[in-house]
């Protein structure tokens, strides 16, 4: 871009003579890397684990582009599925794809990304654009995108239902100091169609007047078939002088089913001495049930809406996590700018408030934790 | 809600045009007219002053170990110097940092040619208005601000040579 | 209220009007910001992970994490 423009005019000549050959400000591409990873859950009888693969390209003036391959292989059994159904296999595979522009300080990304298992489909596109203003302290991004599910079922192969989902997104990112950084972000979501499991059942007294008379499974869940939320979130990070940095974040939730939801989030990053970075956080959740929602109905007829998933129950979740990562090479090797061997591990403790375990007769408050394991290699060229 | 939603949507869809528009803002703060003098320490120790190579064309080069387009950009400014410093031109490596150490760290590994300056106190990055990293400044042999160039990409370099070229003809 | 006019407002006013206000870090005091450690995702695929794990396991979605910061170069 060739603006030739100045404020002051010490001669025609000299002005004329004046050429900014390039303006600022203008974006830098993300960087060219490639990570492997091997992921792992393990909690509540669920194991699902399986590699993430990721490839990103850029031509290092205008595009860049990435790609993604994930894979969860899952074994299922886990307490909704001991106490309605049969423990089960299944993998789902995903792919992305995702393309960046620059065009001065504004990026443009248009993605597309594809979910497949034996009983759901989904695609989904997104676009965002961000712009960087006030010599690059301020970044907004707005985002949309579109996902299309189709929903089968693996016990009945005459079942087929569909759902979509539309998700607003803006972001704000302020540099408030040299050594603070803020970002908002807000996130509206709204879901149409089949929202919820062809398989689960909620659970119902035998006897509506005898709660001793102890209970079934046989009445399929019913949802509302539209969904809207509304999630905001403020994140910081802040450099502390010996170098580190210390991160805090909170969000806030709430959505037209009454779920309500806040989490908090707290981290410490620490480098060590030359090639290792240890990071350790703490994550708190709590959420309100869905007003649709009961661990045990009187009958089965109760409500135009009934839903047994403990996802949509009143609970409380909090992580600890640690991280460790080491560069490999102090200055690259050859091609590569940077290498890093990292492993992530985190426990989750879930604690619910009125979702029980019916695996026993007087069915008392479930709780379970779950084991989260990274372990990932990462390239820079 | 549903009217919130549609307000939001709104919203977004106008904002998206307002950053179309406000795209393409461009900074000249670096003014036309003469380069401000000033004078730093060198790499080698020694304190340099811009006026001292009055004659020659002289490329200011603003730049950072943290900066990874400065990085990208310093070889070739090397052979820059290297093909046309016989013919009356400098470039003076103007380092932004507080904190030399990172900066002399990458000059043992990525070592250059032409002198290298420490702003530690950031006056001159103040003197010249930077607002972009990294940023270049190229004068001419009667010391006056012909072209400014502000970021680095692949290909800025190609201008670079055609602007030094034209300046040493002069 | 006219919840459509304040926001479309608020969001000119951010975009396009406050373009006079003088950065208060300069580029040349990037540095901290620029730091690996001042990224507030090192790496995207293993925060997409776990994401992913709290999407699913859990009833909020939207809002997770942040974005931006950096060097601010070019």
């Amino acid at each position: 871009m060739v603006v030739g423009a100045t404020r002051r005019h010490p001669g025609a000549l000299l002005s004329a003579l004046f050429l900014v050959s390039h303006a600022a400000p203008a974006g830098v591409l993300p960087e060219d890397r490639a990570d492997a990873m091997y992921h792992s859950y393990d909690g509540g009888g669920v194991d699902v684990s399986g590699p993430s693969y990721l490839v990103r390209k850029g031509d290092g003036k205008r595009f860049s582009a990435s790609v993604n391959y994930y894979v969860d292989s899952i074994s299922s059994a886990s307490i909704d599925v001991l106490t309605q159904g049969s423990p089960y296999n299944e993998q789902r595979t995903q792919w992305t794809g995702s393309v960046d522009y620059i065009h001065a300080d504004t990026t443009m990304t248009a993605g597309y990304s594809n979910s497949d298992e034996s009983d759901y489909q989904s695609d989904t596109y997104n676009f965002s654009i961000s712009q960087a203003m006030f010599g690059d302290l301020t970044t907004v991004t707005l985002g949309y995108s579109y996902g299309d599910d189709d929903v089968s079922s693996n016990v009945d192969s005459s079942f087929e239902r569909s759902a979509e989902h539309r998700n607003y997104h803006v972001s704000l990112t302020q540099v408030l100091t040299k050594n603070l950084l803020l970002s908002l972000n807000y996130d509206a979501i709204t879901d149409e169609g089949f929202l919820h499991s062809p398989y689960r059942k909620v659970r119902v007294q035998n006897d509506p007047l005898d709660p001793s008379a102890g209970w079934n499974f046989n009445t399929p869940e019913t949802y509302p078939n539209t969904r809207t939320s509304n999630a905001v979130s403020a994140n910081f990070i802040y450099y502390l002088p010996y170098r580190a940095a210390v991160k805090a974040g909170y969000r806030y939730y709430t959505d037209d089913w009454d779920i309500d939801a806040h989490n908090v989030e707290v981290g410490y990053v620490h480098p060590l001495w030359d090639r290792w970075i240890v990071e350790f956080n703490y994550r708190y959740y709590q959420q309100d049930q869905a007003d649709f929602y009961s661990d045990l109905f009187q009958f089965p007829d109760q409500q135009n809406f009934m839903a047994r998933d403990k996802e949509l129950s009143k609970f409380k979740d909090q992580t600890l996590g640690v991280a460790l990562s080491y560069d490999l090479f102090e200055d690259g090797w050859g091609y590569l700018d940077k290498a890093t061997l990292n492993v992530k591990y985190s426990r989750i403790w879930f604690d619910y408030d009125n979702y029980s375990d019916a695996r026993q007769a007087n069915a008392p408050g479930y709780d379970f934790t779950a084991d989260l394991f990274q372990l990932f290699a990462s390239v820079w060229y | 809600m549903n009217t919130m939603l549609k307000t939001i949507r709104k919203a977004v869809r106008t904002a998206i045009m307002g950053s179309l528009l406000v795209a393409g803002t461009a900074y000249a703060d670096i003014d036309a007219g003469p380069a401000p003098d000033f004078t730093l320490k060198s790499q080698t120790g020694e304190n340099l002053r811009l006026s001292e190579f009055r004659g020659e064309v002289v490329m200011i080069n603003f730049w950072a170990s943290w900066c990874a387009p400065c990085r990208q950009e310093m070889p070739l400014l090397d052979e820059l110097y290297q093909q046309y410093q016989p013919l009356g031109f400098t470039i003076l490596g103007v380092n932004v940092e507080e904190d030399s150490t990172k900066a002399r760290q990458m000059l043992k590994k990525l070592p250059v040619n032409f002198p290298v300056l420490f702003d530690n106190k950031s006056n001159v990055s103040k003197l010249y208005n930077v607002v972009a990293m990294p940023s270049t400044v190229l004068v001419d042999r009667d010391g006056n601000i012909r072209y400014l160039h502000q970021g680095y990409k692949p290909g800025y370099e190609e201008s670079y040579q055609q602007q030094v070229r034209e300046l040493i003809r002069e | 209220m006219n919840y459509q006019g304040i926001l479309i407002a608020l969001t000119l006013l951010l975009l396009g009007g406050c373009s006079q206000v003088e950065p208060w870090v300069k580029p040349y005091e990037r540095a901290h910001l620029a730091d690996p450690v001042m990224s507030f995702s090192r790496d995207p695929v293993a925060d997409g992970y776990i994401s992913h794990i709290y999407q699913v396991r859990e009833g909020a979605r939207g809002a997770e994490g942040g974005h931006g910061g950096g060097c601010g170069c070019n």
